[in-house]
């Protein structure tokens, strides 16, 4: 028998009223990719960030590489070797990417910090993964996929040889997620071991070996990848099938719904980030924006939810917006899914009763008084539809999973009376079963007559739920297709630039 | 003449701002709030004349100082950084404290409601804390910005989690900063008693509040810090010349400085972000 990396044992922990792991188990092999799957609220972080050593286990015991190493600290599990890749980044924004990078074991000149080979550090680390960023950034500046490989350089810095990544693809467009298997088998022939969580299936088949699936807390079934499929795999992670590729039925297209016209948006860094842009959205259509992320979308979906300001005209329903404050905006007719949960769709205090009224307050106070029993049924009503657990509507939004979080967030903006949905990554970081309910949520708010813009990083979401396909590139749309004439092949050539500007329908 | 001795009082009235505002940018950058600075200088001051008076030297009154300082520094650091409580409530309720309990001790060890007996002090240019004071921020410049220390301190102001999951002690950085918070402000504290070669009763007299207002106009950056504690420093010194000079009302000129404080930290000097996990435990 091949000797364990890991082996997890009757592991429990407990927050409060919420049992995150009960007698949960994990085994992985040397050298093994291992997928750790589960429903959103299963316990794959709590479990992973035991082993890291961020929190200790209420009972149970584990071993890595045949020790035992049962409440260890984060010290204690980074000197061994076992570092851990973040769901949500762990990054301090306002030091460069070398800082962060030797943060913690900052290589040093005497009193002085040793920048020179701090950065010379993350340069070698750059040319050995092939993840590149400039080290002397300003992590602030970066891009998600550049954060996220800052992520992957300290976790090698450290010589990590057990890696934990929660969810690291979430946030990556197509390229970078081949880039990061890249890196990760480069590093599992150098011998790592690496456990890697995961709601996409297609991902888990094509890079891990086996599979480990947790449900309620507990680890219900060990897989080998090659002896599974998808479906079967979907099956084990919510007790049923789930299908995720639902043909939709054709849509008759309405009246324009939103017209953008001559869009110009400038970056975060003042760059020219759109370069007029023109776009309409019709009553009874999903338009979806493809494209790799950093080519304008942000910037888009900033300027329609007027959080940036912009050059040119959008207009809701002949409404011009440009004048409008927010909440005129969300009166006007507007819902957004942002795609950055954390800074701009939760207040993390508050609580889930509170954070699914925020933009709705009038509905629920009276004389401004909050009517908290309107809030209660409101959260109570939400929380059973969009099965948002754990089912209490007063525990703060920061104690839930990070799937549940974005269901939150879900739950109120298609609650409200909207005409247009600015949907971004609706579906980051939720699990199948759930993805295959907001889906349906979406093609319900196309039957009802409302518009659908919706920004995906993943091709495979854009071709299931579009009626029509923009792609961005450089800040301009290169290509306008109808669904029937999109594939996972020619959107790809125009995301990156190898096919022409063209625009049918 | 008149520009020397313009100076000279700018320097004397800055250097317990310069110290103080010094231990609020260590602090404040580790994300702990400090409303505490004026306790700091006001148990510095007394701990200094004590000291000063119990060994009969200006020296040991600089250790005294210092001492009072730490010690009020690990009261806030048990409070807030052992103990999580809120941040202001602790600064407050410390200022208080500090203010009732040097008065009592001055009664009860000096006999006095209102100031201690002269105590060996120093003379004019001869105080080493206003050199100290002088030298303070460029020195914490280069700590923060070139030493391990100062890096781990700002990274811990600005996203205590990242630091702690990357295996650095965030309550062991928070309470060194506050330990040196406290410290550099009771030194403050001591340079006003010790110039002064005696306690009177509240004598840091809101320069703790100023030298917080120094650090947020400074943009919690030492060296723009230190400008902002000269300025205020330079503005309090043409009050007192020009309340000698001129026929306006004294009430009127006494508010300069304090208007001025006003109007740096409302923004007129920029807007400023502070650190990101400033006052969250
Ligand atoms: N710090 C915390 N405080 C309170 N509750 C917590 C905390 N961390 C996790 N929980 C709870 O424990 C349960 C398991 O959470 P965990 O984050 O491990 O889920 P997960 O399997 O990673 O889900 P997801 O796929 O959505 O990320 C959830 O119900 C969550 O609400
Ligand atoms: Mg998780």
């Amino acid at each position: 028998m091949t000797t364990l990396a890991i082996q997890m044992t009757g592991i429990d922990k407990r927050f409060a009223a919420v049992q995150a792991n009960r007698g949960a188990s994990l085994e992985v092999a040397k050298g093994e990719i291992h997928a750790l799957m589960g429903e959103n609220g299963a316990g794959k972080s709590t479990l992973v960030k035991i082993l890291a050593g961020l929190q200790p286990p209420d009972a149970g015991q584990f071993f890595v590489d045949g020790r035992e190493v049962t409440g260890w600290t984060t010290p204690q599990a980074l000197t061994a070797g076992v570092a851990m890749v973040h769901q949500h980044f762990m990054l301090v924004p306002t030091l460069t990417v070398a800082e962060n990078v030797v943060l913690g074991r900052e290589p040093t000149h005497g009193l002085r910090l040793d920048r020179q080979a701090a950065v010379q550090a993350v340069r070698d680390l750059c040319q050995s993964s092939g993840l590149q960023v400039d080290p002397n950034r300003l992590v602030a500046d970066l891009s998600v996929g550049e954060a996220q490989r800052v992520e992957i350089l300290k976790v090698l810095y450290r010589g990590a040889q057990v890696l934990l990544l929660d969810e690291p693809t979430a946030v990556l467009s197509p390229p970078e997620v081949a880039e990061l298997w890249g890196v990760l088998r480069r590093l599992q022939q150098g011998g790592a071991t690496i456990v890697l969580i995961s709601h996409k299936l297609d991902e888990v088949m094509a890079i891990s070996q086996r599979v480990t699936v947790m449900r309620q807390g507990q680890t219900v079934q060990v897989l080998d990848t090659a002896q599974t499929t998808a479906a079967e795999l979907a099956r084990a992670m919510v007790g049923r099938d789930v299908d995720l590729d639902v043909q939709r039925p054709e849509n008759q297209a309405g009246k324009p719904l939103l017209r953008v016209t001559q869009l110009q948006v400038q970056g975060s860094r003042g760059q020219p980030a759109l370069l007029g842009l023109d776009l309409t959205i019709h009553a009874g259509e999903i338009l979806g924006i493809a494209g790799v992320e950093g080519n304008g979308q942000s910037e888009l979906l900033d300027a329609l939810a007027g959080l940036r300001p912009y050059q040119g005209s959008i207009k809701l329903a002949d409404q011009e917006l440009a004048t409008l404050s927010l909440s005129q905006r969300t009166q006007a007719g507007l819902a957004h899914v942002p795609e950055d949960r954390h800074q701009r769709a939760l207040i993390l205090d508050y609580s889930v009763a509170d954070n699914l009224i925020l933009g709705k307050l009038a509905e629920f106070s009276r004389r401004g008084v909050l009517d908290q029993r309107a809030i209660a049924a409101h959260a109570a009503e939400l929380i059973a539809e969009y099965d948002i657990r754990p089912t209490d509507p007063q525990v703060p939004v920061r104690g839930l999973s990070g799937g549940n979080q974005q269901k939150v967030v879900l739950a109120r903006e298609l609650s409200r009376s909207f005409k247009v949905l600015l949907a971004a990554q609706p579906t980051r970081g939720v699990d199948v079963g759930a993805i295959e309910f907001i889906h349906a949520r979406l093609r319900q708010a196309r039957a009802q007559g409302k518009g659908v813009l919706l920004v995906s990083s993943e091709l495979r979401e854009i071709l299931t739920l579009s009626d029509r396909i923009a792609v961005l590139y450089r800040g301009r749309i290169v290509a306008m297709l109808p669904r029937a004439q999109a594939s996972e092949s020619v959107l790809g050539a125009y995301m990156t630039g190898a096919a022409q500007a063209v625009t049918h329908g | 003449m008149m520009l020397l001795l313009f100076l000279w009082q700018t320097l004397r009235i800055a250097a317990p701002y310069l110290l103080a505002a010094a231990g609020g940018v260590v602090a404040e950058r580790a994300g702990v709030v400090s409303l505490t600075l004026e306790s700091f200088l006001l148990s510095g001051a007394f701990g200094a004349v004590a000291a000063s008076h119990w060994g009969q030297s200006a020296w040991i009154g600089v250790l005294g100082g210092l001492g009072a300082g730490l010690f009020f520094g690990a009261l806030h650091a048990l409070a807030t950084v052992r103990f999580k409580a809120d941040q202001i409530v602790s600064g407050v309720a410390l200022n208080l404290l500090a203010v009732g309990l040097t008065r009592f001790l001055l009664q009860m060890g000096f006999d006095s409601s209102s100031n201690s007996p002269r105590v060996p002090g120093f003379e004019g240019l001869g105080h080493p804390l206003l050199w100290l004071g002088l030298l303070i921020m460029p020195v914490l410049a280069w700590t923060l910005a070139h030493t391990r220390y100062g890096l781990r301190l700002r990274a811990v102001g600005e996203h205590p989690q990242a630091a702690e999951s990357l295996g650095i002690s965030v309550a062991k950085v928070r309470w060194v900063a506050v330990l040196a918070s406290g410290g550099l402000a009771g030194l403050g504290g001591a340079f006003l008693s010790l110039d002064q070669h005696q306690f009177t009763d509240q004598m840091s007299a809101g320069r703790g509040f100023i030298a917080l207002a120094a650090v947020i106009s400074g943009r919690w950056q030492p060296m723009r810090a230190g400008v902002a504690c000269l300025l205020f420093a330079a503005a309090e010194t043409l009050q007192i010349q020009l309340q000698a000079a001129a026929a306006i009302p004294t009430q009127f000129l006494a508010m300069i400085p304090y208007a001025l404080t006003l109007i740096a930290v409302a923004g007129v000097v920029g807007r400023s972000r502070p650190p990101a996990a400033l006052g969250r435990a």
